[in-house]
């Protein structure tokens, strides 16, 4: 653990001696807090989740304990429990760590979860690329079974919950959670509309479901343990717990950090734990929340107003890392991924690089995301294989204004607010990139005539 | 439920295959939700998902064969033909991009003589480039087969191309 950091998801993570079997991780004092849950009424734990304020940490940073009260209870269907493991924002590798080093937390927290909202079946969708994690998942179901932690009759608790581990197939679309419950449902993976399809009323199988971050769920087994008002002492208001940010890119120590919410700041984990940049390179811009989060230009200054009312007058490094501040920054914390580049950086082909990623992964329901995605990735390949016009920043901006909000699902959004924040932030790069090629075209062109 | 061995079809599974299908199948609520996972399990034996393991798995779980083949043809990891012996998977997104992803691919594209999506003559390696696989911090990643590498240096790539190669020569 780097200082500054406050691991309470990753206490046990990489700690010498410490295995992913279920006796290192009671030997941890582990499934303590799933037996005390099942003491409680399962009120009191939406309560307790309620009062944390813990909000979610796959993306969007919904309140967990909001989100499980919508559950539609009137219906009398069975309510589904889904944990989305799915990982694929680009940036980020947390719920990895958590799967591959210490899944009996995870799988703790989700029975607790479960109990607490009285979920029928709950599933863990987990990318089809971790074949290892999956079978990690599924060794840890067995062992935690044989000890009654899930199955029938949990604990004497006559309550009985099974789960399942479900595995994706390569495609990121799978991270949406109607997505995400089509494909357990066995289908494409196409996003479905809201209204009507809130999970939380017209989920899986048109069940109410709770789709929760790895994360997220985790949360929650520290939130019974410590009660949730207690836990909301970590952090600030609104912004409770820890965060686990995933620093990618073009720092001297890239890696997964547990912070408490709003303790330090992008300057700090960037220079500070991550050892900052590497010799004789200087920061050019960060994206501070995956790739679809918008990106942060190295010297741009941010003022405004919390949402508390103090003011604030930020550079880049001065964010502090929770979920508002990046709010306020124009931005978002996302999924907790930070991908750093400094000045070496050729910023027309990093957004040629995340285009394309976009428009590899639309899954073609709407025209302006599909159509959109392959337009914005058909210029920026245009751009770098040298046939750059002045006129594309606008052209690239132009696209994607068109996307945003146009479409059934946040896919969408993921594909514009990169192009927007790069053109917007770096529009000069983009011209002088036109104009330089340009040029060389122009003497390309020329020289057969010079020599003849 | 053992249709399969009935008929005197070329399209056949493995018994401990058929035996975990029997147990996956009844533990959703739904048996299409079995799609991906029989799916998965067939591709594991076969290397790929032909049309008839579409229509096998169709049967089994009592759909029409498009809703087995729309799922086929929308995931990225379900290959509809077979491929290398080996499947090389490099990651292209921005982490390992910006780490030099690009050049590693391009060691085993030319340790292989294959363009990306093309497997060797010899049949043994398909190399391609995939998203984000969730390693960022590790960049560049390949995964080759179910193998996560991680910080793979063009040395590394080194090792691995032979590592690959020595077990091809087993093999034959
Ligand atoms: C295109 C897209 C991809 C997403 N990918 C993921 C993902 O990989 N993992 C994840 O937890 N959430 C992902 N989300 C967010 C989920 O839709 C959902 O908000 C989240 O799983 C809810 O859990 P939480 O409230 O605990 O954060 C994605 C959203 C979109 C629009
Ligand atoms: S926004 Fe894109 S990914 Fe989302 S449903 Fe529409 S086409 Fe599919
Ligand atoms: S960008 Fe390569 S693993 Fe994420």
């Amino acid at each position: 653990m780097s200082a500054g950091e406050n691991r309470i998801l990753f206490k046990n993570i990489d700690q010498p001696g410490y295995g992913r079997d279920i006796d290192s991780y009671m030997a941890a004092g582990g499934y303590e807090t799933l037996k005390k849950a099942v003491g409680m009424k399962p009120e009191e734990i939406c309560s307790e989740v309620m009062d944390s304020g813990i909000r979610g940490r796959g993306g969007a940073g919904f309140p967990a304990g909001m989100k499980w009260k919508f559950l539609d209870r009137k219906s009398g269907k069975p309510i589904y429990l889904v944990c989305n493991a799915d990982e694929s924002e680009p940036g980020t590798f947390k719920d990895r760590q958590i799967i591959y080093k210490d899944p009996h937390q995870l799988i703790e927290g989700m029975m607790i979860s479960a109990y607490g909202t009285q979920t029928a079946l709950a599933f863990i969708y987990i990318r089809g690329e971790m074949y290892e994690g999956a079978r990690i998942l599924e060794e840890a179901i067995e062992e935690a079974r044989a000890k009654n932690f899930l199955g029938d009759n949990i604990l004497g608790s006559g309550y009985s919950c099974d789960l399942i581990v479900h595995r994706g197939a390569g495609a990121y679309i799978c991270g949406e959670e109607t997505g995400l419950i089509e494909s357990i449902e066995g289908k494409r993976p196409y996003p479905r509309i809201k209204p009507p399809y809130f999970p939380a009323v017209l989920g899986l199988y048109m069940c109410p479901t709770i789709v929760n971050n790895v994360e997220t769920l985790c949360h929650v087994k520290h939130v019974i343990e410590r009660g949730g008002k207690e836990y909301a002492k970590i952090g600030k208001p609104g912004n409770t717990g820890t965060r686990i940010w995933s620093v990618s890119g073009h720092v001297q120590k890239p890696g997964y950090y547990e912070i408490e919410c709003g303790a330090m700041t992008y300057g700090e984990l960037i220079n500070d734990l991550c050892g900052g940049l590497r010799p004789g390179r200087k920061l050019k811009a960060i994206i501070p929340g995956g790739s679809s989060s918008k990106v942060l230009r190295a010297d741009e200054r941010f003022t405004g107003k919390l949402k508390d009312g103090t003011e604030f007058d930020w550079g880049v490094g001065d964010i502090p890392l929770d979920f508002d501040s990046p709010m306020a920054a124009g931005t978002m914390s996302g999924s907790g991924a930070v991908i750093v580049m400094d000045d070496s950086t050729d910023i027309v082909g990093a957004l040629a690089n995340i285009n394309a990623f976009y428009a590899h992964e639309s899954c073609g329901q709407c025209t302006p995301c599909r159509e959109g995605s392959l337009w914005l990735k058909k210029v920026t390949a245009r751009m770098i294989a040298g046939e750059a016009r002045e006129e594309d920043a606008d052209l690239l901006k132009s696209i994607a204004d068109q996307i945003e909000g146009r479409t059934i699902c946040a896919h969408g959004e993921a594909t514009a607010w990169p192009v927007q924040s790069f053109i917007l932030k770096f529009r000069d790069e983009f011209i002088e990139y036109a104009r330089k090629q340009a040029a060389e075209r122009k003497a390309k062109n020329a020289q057969p005539a010079a020599v003849a | 439920m053992s249709q399969t061995t009935e008929t005197a079809e070329p399209f056949a599974l493995s018994p401990e295959i058929l035996a975990k299908i029997d147990k996956i199948v009844p533990r959703y609520p739904s048996k299409r939700s079995a799609t991906l996972p029989l799916l998965h399990l067939i591709q594991d034996e076969k290397g790929f998902i032909s049309q008839q393991a579409a229509e096998w798995v169709a049967e089994r779980l009592e759909l029409e064969p498009i809703k087995v083949l729309e799922v086929v043809t929308f995931y990225p990891m379900f290959q509809q033909k077979p491929i290398g012996r080996r499947h090389v998977k490099v990651c292209r997104t921005l982490s390992c991009a910006l780490n030099g992803g690009a050049q590693i691919c391009q060691k085993f594209k030319d340790a292989f003589n294959v363009d990306l999506n093309e497997t060797s003559k010899d049949g043994e390696v398909t190399v391609e480039y995939v998203e984000c696989i969730a390693s960022c911090g590790t960049a560049p990643v390949v995964q080759i087969d179910e193998t996560l590498h991680e910080n793979v240096t063009e040395e590394r790539a080194d090792q691995l191309i032979e590592e690959i190669r020595a077990n091809a020569k087993q093999a034959s």
